[in-house]
């Protein structure tokens, strides 16, 4: 350790790690995992989205799951929810659009309309 | 990344309820599952929760389990970490008050966490997560921003009092050792917990190693010193190997060694094991034993600042102490102030223990009353019993009584009963309890301490137990209870070190409140000793 | 006889420790057992350090023992946290089992009998120790439970 630098590069490294932990960030991803979201390919979708917020560095956003949501015919669900703010449900998901989400709506803040399944 | 973290108490109190083995279980559950990559097993400290069995908190949602058993571990598996359903049966939703970062104190009722703050949150044996909580920030401002004499200033200005016991203001110590001129200077963190009652500097070194290590970084660049020592009781298994690993990491990471941040500034630490006694944890007694010697206390002055281990300039510091530093130097001086009371800046961990429904350790600030740590954050005394007393600071500590339940505690209120906050331990003794057999316990507990070196001690406390012994088992006079009031003051002038000099507190203590009990065992032999006894 | 050829070999592993007579102490105890007369002496003929000075440092310290003890070593806490929760009533109720007063050790060998001074682990009260694993929330039923656990199958789960 020659600097502060060197210090600071540690620690926001480290600070993307232990966001899970913190019950204090912008977005709560919640992923559908109930058997019929599981059935409908719920898991590579949680794996898709944890693989993204990696990629991206993304330091405010926790991941979580929930059990079946009741529409079972537009699993795999997946939630984005903001604190005040209306919950938005995407139907149908797959790990492409999964991506998308985390680009778009966690990182720029821009809802994908066309996959809104629900706004409550 | 993983999108959850499920946090596991690795404390002496639950490893002794299996800890270890549910770990290692959900390690393995989980990898059979495939869930490894997505989901981290974090051992840390202490979490508060003491006497339920093991205990597991499952983030991002924050729910803690408790009584976990390995049988249960799938459920916990495929309901929760699977399906996100809590498995409602192992729920633990009485939370103590322990707030997991200063800023949600509200949360958490009366405690506020600041020497706490990383404890039962982060992975002690990860040096990353300790540096992702704003660690060895305060090292690193400080050595390349701040002169040795401004870090000084800085502690000097906050106020702090040392929390080994004496209370003794940190930066004034420091000052002493800095105006030293020497070639060599040791920091020695004075880690040889043994007060009975007290188990906070085990879990602040078990909780947040790396904390400490800071702080006697800081020190040592404060007073010029070029190597630590950190004295851990021999008994406190690990405790020495938290320590050391850290002590592994931070040197890893050029956090110790030579020209630290590339200022100049070179420190190192190292590990000394104690080896059971409970004397070293008087400074100049520990500072015997590391030189591997008895561990005998010396004559004072000269003090160890001046005069110290290897006749080097010292500092010796209580581990809480050491922990709080890099705080100060981070917040400043003035946030330090503006906690606790005006003459006991900041906050103080106790362990509540004795006759309490909630025990375990609790970090306020100053000026808390004894009524709302016992009622509030202890949860009163089990089986509707009442409260007799309470003793505060450890094994010489003063004595409270339902007299005392609403004064603040600081040390002018406190010195003002003849009582301190000393070790932080707070013994709650419910109306059962006979005072003249605890007092004997105290005694004996002495007696079984005194290193032997001055006779006042060595014979005193010897002395005490037979005297009280008498008493309790019906063969005492009352002029057993003068000679014990003659012996304990004339113990507490001629005694050589603190030990043999607070050992009649308590005594004495006892005896102001509670003198009728006494009495009443002296009384008693009369009436009913029969004439063959 | 003992090899005392392997005290050499540990004084030598502590050849950069400033003052290491502890933990020289300490892993030729781990190695002996105990800390003989003539352990002792070999050790202060390597260490230079005098005799009488080594003999008053083993003789300091709980941790360390210059008689043989037995296999298991029970440490009972009846520091006042304990004692309040009970912990007079579970030693008793141990002295009886094993047959011994605090101090001794028992006559196969198996168990030695001491104190120790608080271990920190008050929130569990009354606890006691054996050889390295604790055990809390002791009654006299579980210690004498734990202690029976160990005579037949040399470990107990807490």
């Amino acid at each position: 350790m020659k600097t502060l630098a060197d210090l600071r590069a540690i620690k926001e490294k480290a600070k993307q790690e232990l966001a899970s932990r913190e019950q204090t960030a912008k977005y709560r991803l919640v992923v559908a995992m109930g058997t019929c979201g599981i059935a409908a390919g719920a898991r590579t979708v949680m794996t898709a989205i944890i693989d993204e917020i990696s990629k991206r560095g993304i330091t405010d956003t926790i991941v979580t799951q929930t059990g079946c949501l009741g529409y079972c015919d537009q699993e795999p669900l997946v939630q984005v929810i903001q604190p005040d703010k209306s919950v938005i449900t995407y139907g149908k998901i797959t790990p492409e659009l999964a991506r998308r989400i985390v680009a778009e709506h966690i990182g720029k803040g821009n809802v994908i309309s066309e996959q809104v399944f629900m706004q409550s | 990344m993983h999108r959850m973290h499920v946090i596991i108490a690795m404390d002496p109190h639950t490893i002794a309820q299996g800890a270890r083995s549910i770990k290692d279980a959900l390690v393995k559950n989980l990898e059979l599952a495939g869930l490894s990559n997505e989901i981290k097993v974090v051992e840390t400290g202490s979490l508060g929760i003491y006497n339920k069995g093991v205990v597991l908190v499952v983030f991002p949602d924050g729910i803690y389990y408790t009584g976990v058993k390995i049988a249960d571990l799938s459920e916990i598996i495929s309901e929760h970490l699977v399906k996100g359903r809590v498995v409602e049966r192992l729920h633990y939703r009485d939370i103590p008050e322990e707030s997991r970062a200063e800023e949600k104190a509200p949360r958490f009722g009366k405690q506020l966490r600041v020497v706490l703050k990383n404890a039962g949150i982060i992975d002690p044996e990860s040096i990353e997560e300790y540096i992702a909580q704003d660690g060895y920030e305060a090292y690193g401002k400080a050595l390349t921003e701040m002169k040795p004499a401004d870090v000084l200033q800085t502690v000097k200005d906050s106020g702090m009092l040392g929390r080994g016991g004496a209370f003794f203001p940190t930066g004034v110590k420091w000052g002493f050792a800095a105006a030293e001129k020497a070639k060599e200077k040791y920091i020695i963190c004075n880690a040889d917990e043994g007060e009975p009652g007290t188990f906070k500097d085990r879990l602040i070194l078990e909780g947040d190693p790396h904390a400490v290590l800071e702080g006697m970084c800081l020190a040592g660049y404060a007073v010029g010193a070029t190597m630590g020592y950190v004295y851990i009781r021999g008994e406190y298994y690990m405790s020495i190997a938290r320590v050391r690993r850290a002590i592994e990491q931070a040197r890893k990471n050029g956090l110790l060694g030579k020209n630290i941040f590339g200022s100049g500034f070179s420190f190192d630490i190292e590990v000394r094991e104690g080896a059971g006694a409970y004397i070293c944890g008087e400074e100049t007694a520990l500072i015997e034993s590391i030189e591997g010697k008895r561990g005998e206390p010396r004559d004072k002055p000269p003090f160890p600042p001046s005069v110290g281990l290897w006749g080097k300039p010292t500092i010796v510091n209580n581990v809480e102490t050491l922990a709080t530093v890099p705080q100060i130097l981070l917040k400043g001086a003035a946030w330090y102030k503006s906690l606790g009371t005006e003459s006991t800046p900041g906050t103080k961990v106790f362990t509540l223990v004795g006759n309490i429904n909630n025990p375990g350790l609790i970090e306020v600030p100053l000026g808390i009353t004894l009524r709302e740590i016992i009622y509030d954050i202890g949860h009163g005394i089990p089986n509707g019993r009442g409260f007799k007393l309470a003793q505060l600071g450890g094994t010489t500590g003063g004595i409270l009584t339902s007299e005392h339940l609403d004064l603040p505690f600081d040390l002018v209120n406190l010195r003002s009963i003849d009582a301190g906050l000393g070790s932080g331990a707070l013994l709650v003794v419910d109306d059962t309890h006979n005072v003249v057999e605890l007092v004997q316990n105290f005694a004996e507990f002495f007696n079984h301490e005194s290193c032997g070196k001055c006779t006042m001690c060595r014979e005193g406390t010897g002395r005490l137990v037979e005297l009280l012994h008498k008493l309790t088992s019906g063969c005492g006079a009352e002029s057993d209870i003068a000679l014990i009031e003659r012996l304990a003051s004339a113990m507490m002038k001629s005694a050589f070190c603190g030990l043999g000099q607070a050992a009649p507190v308590p005594i004495l203590g006892c005896l102001r409140y509670f003198r009728d009990e006494f009495t009443a065992l002296a009384q008693q032999k009369r009436q009913q000793i029969p004439a063959n006894a | 006889m003992p090899d005392l050829s392997r005290i050499d070999e540990i004084v030598a592993s502590y050849q950069s420790t400033k003052s290491p007579l502890i933990y020289i102490l300490k892993d030729v105890q781990k190695e002996f057992g105990f800390l003989s007369e003539s352990v002792l002496t070999q050790v202060a003929r390597v260490t230079r350090i005098p005799l009488s000075d080594i003999y008053g440092v083993a003789t300091f310290y709980s941790l360390f023992t210059t008689k043989p003890k037995g296999q298991h070593i029970v440490r009972c806490c009846n520091n006042a946290p304990c004692w309040v929760n009970g912990s007079e009533e579970v030693l008793q109720k141990i002295k009886e089992y094993l047959e011994i007063e605090t101090g001794e050790t028992t006559g196969d060998g198996t168990f030695t009998l001491e104190f120790t001074s608080c271990l920190g682990l008050c929130a569990v009260a009354p606890v006691m120790m054996i050889d390295d694993q604790v055990f809390g929330n002791l009654t006299p039923e579980k210690a004498v439970a734990i202690l029976r656990d160990y005579k037949t199958k040399g470990s107990a789960n807490a």
